[in-house]
């Protein structure tokens, strides 16, 4: 069984992305896509430029194509679990400033989300 | 700016020629795999199945403790298993050779399984007379990470012969994991691996993550894998128990 997928995860995420900006402008009657916001958590994972790159090929010849992909950077925050202290955090591998605990659960930072856009 | 359509206009006659307006979405951009991994994972508990996505480095030896777990449990448990790579059917020829149902899954130049290719690879398992499905993702350890299949735990398969420092160097896998298996201990004398560090990094990643040390060449340690593996039956069929078929 083979499958038509791509190198790079971030592509099977745009491809979502134009999917769903499709999908809601018919809904809406729209004739074209005009911008695109995401919110993408500093711990998701994703690499917003490579979005952006992967938009361009995949909006192509869509409602979506030249619309404009804004990106809001969502900070990374941890609790600890020892202390309970929260902190804001940009990478999995912080240690808690409070008691130096190794122990930091995710409490924000892994969005990957599709909040709104401007159709006309 | 007009409340009724959202445009920045000060003019309220409603007949500028575009009318442009914003509409919330609100929606994960996994929505969709998340979707029909929830469906799979109905699928899955229904059948009373435990289903492990075994994901790792290339090279970590996945296929080798698929293989060792399957000759040592198969007359317990029946088995289905899932073979993920990019090319080739080597893997799935190997599971294949045990005896066990096998479907390999060639994601061609993609990175990862995904819910949907999941979902239509165990359309040829008879999943009532199975108990444990095992996916064998592509080996990676940063995309798999995002994509939920529907399983019950995400297994890393971490071997020695690798850096101690993986899990600080690809968190996300880590922190979605809950048992990290360290494989070819049986190569510890030879190799500068610091387990002990390795173990400490993989909890600050994941302070919840369970560690299991073994040798699926040796047989090293593979015992508490497979009492692991029982329990995870018993919870999923209590009918069942985990003393299994025998």
């Amino acid at each position: 069984m083979t499958f038509g997928h791509d190198p790079l995860h971030e592509l099977s995420l745009t491809q979502n992305i134009v999917d769903l900006a499709i999908e809601y402008a018919a809904r809406e009657k729209a004739v074209k896509v005009l911008s695109i916001t995401l919110e993408i958590g500093a711990l998701s994972g994703v690499v917003a430029e490579a979005v952006e790159f992967a938009f361009d090929v995949c909006s192509q010849g869509t409602l979506a194509e030249g619309a404009n992909l804004e990106i809001r950077h969502i900070n990374g925050r941890g609790r600890c679990l020892d202390c309970q202290t929260e902190t804001e955090i940009e990478t999995l591998t912080h240690l808690c400033p409070h008691c130096g605990s190794l122990a930091l659960e995710t409490v924000q930072g892994q969005e990957m989300k599709f909040t709104e856009m401007e159709i006309d | 700016m007009c409340t009724e359509c959202g445009c920045s206009s000060t003019d309220h006659s409603h007949h500028h020629e575009h009318e442009s307006r914003t509409i919330r979405v609100e929606e994960d951009l996994l929505a969709k795999n998340n979707r029909l991994a929830a469906g799979n994972r109905q699928l899955f508990t229904s059948s009373h199945l435990l289903v492990l996505n075994l994901v790792s480095s290339p090279g970590s030896g996945k296929t080798s403790l698929l293989e060792r777990t399957l000759a040592d449990l198969k007359r317990r448990f029946n088995f289905s298993v899932l073979e993920g790579d990019q090319q080739t059917t080597n893997d799935a020829d190997r599971i294949a050779a045990t005896g066990v149902p096998v479907k390999q899954l060639n994601t061609g130049a993609g990175c990862h399984l995904d819910a949907h290719m999941v979902g239509h690879g165990v359309e040829s398992f008879d999943l009532a007379e199975t108990d444990i499905l095992m996916i064998e993702n592509v080996g990676n350890l940063v995309c798999p990470a995002a994509f939920d299949l529907g399983e019950d735990h995400k297994v890393t398969v971490l071997s020695v012969t690798e850096g101690e420092d993986k899990p600080l160097k690809y968190p996300q896998m880590f922190q979605a994991s809950d048992l990290m298996l360290i494989n070819k201990i049986d190569l510890l004398p030879y190799l500068n691996f610091d387990l002990e560090q390795c173990k400490a990094f993989a909890r600050q990643i994941n302070p919840r993550i369970e560690i299991m040390e073994l040798s699926c060449q040796t047989g090293a340690g593979m015992q508490q894998w497979y009492d692991w593996l029982m329990a995870g039956v018993a919870r999923k069929n209590p009918g069942l128990r985990g003393a299994g078929r025998e």
